[in-house]
């Protein structure tokens, strides 16, 4: 199946056009060609996945893709562990949210439509995760974001939904502009090619210079941020709320989101380099993680509408998964991927039921003791809580702990107290959600009931899912999640090759013509090393391929070890897996229980004072996390606000603001001396006037080139040829 | 055989096709002067391919013009036609709804 793996996006990208082409004719039937295409996708990714157990080798298929006088370009499909894992989860969650969709979206304006880019979505996911090129990648990380914006301002008609849908396509192209800055700066250092497997080994194998990586890590780490709903860039999240629920729990879950945690484990070898991750201590990925996820929660508290909970413990979720990743502890950070898609997929399209029976709100205020009008939701939505809130055994339990145990072991002091100060809010927010929903009186006015099969049946499974996943890698079952889905890559010891100039130095030409023409570029008279470093940094790229059948090579777990190896040496680099540790699994356990306790405490029992929120500093806290840190308003009124203006608009703004508040400023403490001088003369005169010839001028030259646009085609004809003839002239007379 | 001649006649071709696309104001007679180019175009192919006796390109690529220029042509009078039922004329002038 390996092999043939390309037909797993092809199927539903396929169903797109045929949606799009044939849906007026279908109608609601087409829904039954999505579900159809994604059952096949998810049949031939088990079968992939069954072969996968059992064989364990990387299957690597491509073609030629362009084609040019000195190189190539090519494209296919990489499946290996960590492809075959998502492959699994990308499809298992899309099928579940098509069949789902069936009830939801039933009588929708736009069914066909949604239906289509359902498919197209879930196309790209599985196209971004079994590439085997950067190209590929950026391509279908495109892809994803264009879907996301069309489902999320699904019901366009609601300016509120088509901004949501703005805002997240234009916070994600923030992201998008570092991956490919990043993605060219790897394309350069890796010796010109964009095959992922080679950029990770040449990121490990000391030919790239530490500084240049760190670059090129900053940018793709701004990538994640955008993608994955890391702090400064999550913003978007909260808002996508906006999409149908049942696109909700797909972005969540199962795409999107997660393409940028997927980003980081598959080339994590230019992250672990590049920040340094072995090291310990701190870096800015583990560091971003860390202030998400407890931001996260933080906001998570405040919120009224269910949805908007949930995408709060996305956020902090996401935070875990990237902190995993920045402290060493890889297998934990996918692992946690693997679970959380369940278990959120079951949360989301738990709420959706609830909306469903509620009238169609999310607002939690509304609900209300609906344990016994819905004992089926109510079931699922525990089993997802609990596995949120890492209670053993279920799934969120054992990769949460696995985290934890990661930041412990690989000395990350810091990281591990914020993740437990995470999880402590994470249990409580989400008791309190449970809570608010299901028990007490009934707040709202409709008359709620347990929502159809169709809708139950795929949560159920998913609750089914999130009992069982999380036992795959627990220490009784032989971490077989561990074994199966890990990140290894060929490296060759090239630190200090030959003339053993400073390592990075020695790197900085991995391309062999660089390094030629080096005489130019190293004054010092290191060339000659650079020269012979470089000239094996691309023999290295082209014996993989021999090494790869001689197969059995040592492990290592860090750079250090890399470089003790003899020069030239190859060896099989993978993260280092840590056990089960007691004391950390207790701890987290415990402190899962408090945070269920408190939140039983405040919203069951109901024994918190009652004004708590009206004192400070509790009253300052809540206001704050309304505002979402304020973080909302800079981005919208601060950045996109001020930029969308026109420029005569922002040099009047910078006049009256700045320029008029320093110099009255000044004016006011100095009035005797100064203030007649600085009114009339400075600031009338020459601040007004610089400001407002800035203004007229951009005005006047917009003037002028309105008349350009006069409409006539023929005007428009007459400068064309102007310009043509000008051009020609140029040529002639040059040539 | 002499070039110049060839040449000379599509310079003359061009000219009038470009002075006609700019001037006139009727959206068919424009339509018509894009051909006058178009075919300028051609008789230079076609020229250039007969004074280089090896080289048959040019006239393979006359034809693809040609073809082209059908299709074109085809297009561009469907527009003219909308054109005339929007405005209950042809003329190019009246055709500025888009001016800024």
């Amino acid at each position: 199946m390996a092999h043939w793996a390309f037909l797993i996006p092809l199927v539903p990208a396929a169903t797109y056009f045929v949606i799009l082409l044939f849906g007026k004719r279908f109608g609601e039937r087409c829904s039954y060609i999505g579900i159809g295409a994604l059952g096949a996708s998810w049949v031939m990714a088990a079968i992939n996945a069954y072969q996968w157990i059992d064989r364990r080798e990387i299957v690597r298929e491509s073609v030629e893709w362009a084609q040019w006088g000195s190189g190539s370009i090519r494209v296919g499909t990489h499946v290996d562990g960590l492809a075959t894992m998502m492959l699994v989860v990308v499809t298992s969650v899309s099928l579940l949210v098509h069949i789902y969709s069936l009830e939801y979206l039933r009588g929708d304006r736009r069914y066909t439509h949604y239906y289509a880019a359902l498919s197209l979505f879930s196309a790209s996911m599985l196209m971004l995760v079994i590439a085997d090129n950067t190209l590929a990648l950026l391509t279908s990380w495109e892809l994803v974001g264009l879907c996301s914006f069309m489902l999320i301002s699904h019901w366009w008609e609601d300016k509120d939904n088509s901004n949501a849908g703005l805002k997240a396509f234009i916070t994600n192209r923030v992201g998008d502009v570092g991956l490919i800055v990043g993605i060219i700066i790897l394309y350069f250092v890796a010796g010109k090619t964009f095959d992922i497997d080679t950029i990770n080994s040449a990121a490990l194998s000391g030919t790239i210079r530490h500084g240049t990586l760190l670059i090129a890590a900053c940018c793709l780490l701004a990538a994640v941020c955008s993608k994955s709903g890391q702090v400064p860039l999550h913003i978007w999240l909260p808002d996508a709320m906006a999409g149908p629920t049942p696109v909700s729990a797909l972005i969540h879950a199962a795409t999107m989101v997660v393409a940028g945690v997927y980003m980081v484990a598959r080339l994590y070898g230019v992250f672990f380099a590049g920040f340094s991750i072995g090291d310990g201590g701190m870096n800015l990925l583990a560091l971003v993680g860390g202030v998400t996820m407890v931001i996260g929660a933080s906001m998570a508290f405040v919120q009224n509408d269910i949805k908007r909970v949930l995408a709060y413990s996305t956020i902090s979720q996401l935070g875990y998964m990237v902190a995993a990743l920045g402290v060493g502890a890889w297998t934990g950070g996918v692992f946690h991927l693997f679970t959380h898609a369940f278990f959120k997929a079951c949360l989301f399209l738990g709420a959706g039921s609830l909306s469903h029976a509620c009238h169609h709100t999310f607002d939690m205020r509304e609900m209300g003791g609906l344990r016994k009008k819905m004992p089926t939701t109510f079931l699922t939505f525990t089993i997802g809580t609990l596995a949120l809130a890492g209670v053993p055994p279920l799934a969120g339990f054992w990769s949460k702990d696995e985290i934890l145990n990661g930041a412990r072991a690989n000395d990350f002091p810091i990281i591990m107290v914020l993740g437990f100060v995470a999880a402590i809010m994470t249990a409580a927010y989400m008791g309190r959600a449970l809570y608010l929903i299901f028990f007490g009186e009934y707040r709202g006015h409709a008359h709620p009931h347990e929502s159809p099969k169709v809708m139950m049946v795929p949560v159920t499974i998913l609750a089914g899912l999130a009992v069982v996943v999380g036992l795959l890698n627990a220490p009784f079952a032989d971490y077989r999640f561990g074994q199966w889905v890990k990140f290894e890559v060929e490296v060759e010891n090239l630190y200090g090759a030959e003339g053993a100039v400073a390592e990075g130095e020695a790197a900085a030409a991995a391309e062999g013509e660089h390094a030629a023409e080096g005489a130019a570029a190293a004054a010092e008279g290191e060339h000659a090393a650079e020269g012979e470093a470089g000239a094996e940094g691309e023999a290295a790229a082209e014996a993989e391929g021999e090494h790869a059948a001689e197969g059995e090579h040592v492990i290592v777990h860090s750079i250090a070890e890399i470089k003790e190896l003899a020069p030239g040496e190859t060896v099989l680099f993978e993260p280092e897996e840590h056990k089960f540790n007691i004391g950390v699994a207790g701890s987290s356990v415990a402190i899962g229980l408090v945070g269920l306790l408190i939140a039983t405490w405040i919203y069951l029992l109901r024994k918190a004072p009652k004004n708590l929120l009206l004192v400070n500093p509790f009253r300052a806290l809540h206001t704050l996390l309304v505002q979402k840190y304020y973080l909302d308003k800079l981005a919208v009124d601060g950045i996109a606000k001020g930029t969308a203006g026109p420029v005569a608009d922002g040099s009047y703004w910078v006049n009256q603001k700045i320029i008029d508040g320093a110099v009255n400023g000044v004016g006011v403490t100095t009035k005797k001396y100064l203030a007649p001088f600085a009114y009339e003369q400075l600031d009338q005169f020459v601040v007004d006037g610089l400001y407002n010839g800035l203004g007229e001028t951009t005005k006047g030259l917009g003037g002028a080139f309105r008349k350009l646009q006069n409409g006539r085609i023929q005007r428009y004809g007459l400068w064309l040829f102007f310009a043509v003839a000008i051009l020609a002239l140029v040529v002639a007379l040059l040539a | 055989m002499v070039l110049n001649q060839f040449l000379l006649l599509s310079l003359f071709l061009f000219c009038t096709g470009v002075y006609g696309a700019l001037v006139r104001r009727n959206g068919v007679l424009v339509l018509m002067s894009i051909e006058l180019m178009l075919n300028a175009a051609n008789l230079n192919l076609v020229a250039f391919s007969a004074f280089y006796k090896t080289e048959i390109s040019g006239q393979v690529f006359a034809l693809f013009v040609i073809a082209i220029a059908a299709a074109e042509v085809g297009v561009g009078l469907a527009i003219v036609l909308l054109l005339y039922r929007n405005l209950s004329s042809a003329d190019l002038d009246r055709a500025d709804s888009m001016k800024g």
